[in-house]
Parts: C-alpha cells; structure tokens; sequence
C-alpha cells in the first residue's frame, strides 16, 4: 500500500516536472541567467507547486499522521546551521553549471542520452562520499 | 520576453499544480516529505531499511517520461561538465539536507524558515554561477 500510494505521488510529480518543462536544463539555466533572455517558467512552477501543496502542509502538522495512519514525518522548519548553508550554497553551484537538480536528473535518465547517467553517477557519488564521511 | 498568457507559463503553472499535488499525495498517505535528494540519498544509505515507499516514489518519477519521452533537453556539453556539476549536486544536497523539491517545494508549503534560507541560498549561488558562466568570461 505503501509502495502504491508513494507510486502515485511520484507518478505526479513526474507528470507535473514533464509538462511544467523543468526536464529541459535550458529552461532552468533561462531562470537562472537573470541578465540574459530570463524565462520566468520556473517562478510559476514553484509558486504553483508551494500554492498547491500548503494546505496538506497546514492539515499534517496539525494532524500528525498521515491518512493512511502512518507517522508523519515533518522536518525541523528553524534550525539554520553551517551544514545548511553550505550544503545549499555548493548544490546552486552544481545546479548552475548543469540547470539539472535531482528530480529532472532521474527524469532526463529515461532519454536514454548518456550524459544524463554520468550526471545522476556523479550525484549519487557526490551523496556517497557524503554519507562515507559521516560514518 | 514571454507575456503572462504564453502556453509556456499555463504549462509551468499546470505542471507546478501537479508536483504540488504529488507532494500532497505523498505528504497526506505516507506522511513522508517529497525531496527527491533525501529519497534518493536514503536509498543508497540504508539498504535495508523502509525502502517501498522510496523507491515507488522515484519509479513513479521516471515512468511518465519513459512513456512520453523527455522532449527537448539540453544536456550537459562535456562529461567532465556533469560530472563536477553531478558532484556538486549530490554533496551539496546532502550536507545541506534537501534539493528544489525538498527545501524548494515542501519546505516552502510547510512555511519553513529553515527552506527559505536553504531556497534563498541555491538560488542565488546558483544565479552567480550562471552568470560567471555565461557573461563573466570564465569560460
């Protein structure tokens, strides 16, 4: 049940990363390069996606369980820490070379072009010595 | 310039109300936060830990695109281009604790003082990026 229930939310987010045109980094590089010929597309994107996401947002953290009983699992929304402003600082670095974050990456993966699998090797290498480091 | 009523932006906000809603699916029946770099990155770590859930999500991801295909996608122009930017992109997510959609998405629909700053950071550090890339001359 729970494997069906994430299956269809990823179903979404998949279908919503296609049609909104995130999968295509020239879209995502257009946002970013604010002093060249700006796209706005990633602005409405967002702003759609948060608009439509915060009244299950309100209802859970009052409600502290999912519909289906689980716990929920809602993060520290204070804390800002050297790890957070760091970690966000060199993931926009990467995001600008490439205009590809994770969810486009798995996304690009069925392209089938090779350039999207040395790019989703080095994000799970990049995690990997992360996690190697902590332990 | 592209005017408000451009198909472009009815596709952003229709394809944003629809990453919204999978953030609200997997947020009101698995009670789980929608970060496609924490979900990943919990994947390769704990092996055999409450896997289901995670990796139906990143199946669900992909199977639109297998089905309808990527369309346009301007790739990386070298390996060694993805590589650094892949790098960049996997330890930075995970020291900093979630991506466009973790801190970008869900943390902002949460009200999360902690994703606005982690958003306002990537943000601009990617915005910088690009514009040494591209008008600063570097390469």
């Amino acid at each position: 049940m729970k494997f069906l229930t994430a299956l269809c939310a990823g179903l979404l987010f998949g279908a919503g990363l296609l049609v909104s045109g995130m999968t295509d980094p020239a879209n995502v590089l257009g946002f970013l390069d604010i002093f060249g010929e700006w796209r706005p597309q990633l602005a409405f994107v967002m702003g759609a996606a948060v608009l439509t996401a915060a009244p299950s947002f309100w209802f859970m953290r009052r409600r502290r369980r999912s519909l289906l009983g689980a716990s929920a699992d809602m993060p520290d929304r204070r804390r800002i820490d050297k790890p957070l402003l760091v970690g966000a600082t060199m993931f926009g670095v990467g995001w600008g070379f490439s205009g590809i974050c994770p969810g486009p990456g798995l996304v690009l993966l069925a392209s089938g072009h090779g350039m999207a699998y040395v790019f989703m090797a080095a994000v799970i290498a990049g995690m990997w010595l992360v996690q190697l480091k902590r332990n | 310039m592209i005017s408000m009523n451009s198909p472009e932006v009815l596709h952003a906000i229709a394809g944003g109300m629809l990453i919204g809603a999978g953030a609200a699916t997997l947020l009101l029946l698995n009670g789980r936060i929608a970060g496609v770099s924490g979900i990943l990155g919990n994947v390769l770590r704990d092996a055999l830990g409450e896997q289901g859930w995670r990796v139906g999500f990143l199946l669900g991801l992909v199977v639109p695109a297998v089905i309808l295909g990527t369309g346009h996608a301007q790739l990386p122009p070298h390996w060694y281009w993805a590589v650094g930017s892949g790098l960049l992109v996997g330890a930075g997510t995970q020291i900093g604790s979630g991506c466009t959609s973790g801190h970008g998405v869900c943390g902002l629909a949460n009200l999360s003082t902690r994703s606005l700053v982690a958003t306002l950071v990537f943000m601009t550090s990617a915005m910088l990026t690009v514009f040494f890339v591209r008008h600063g001359g570097v390469l």
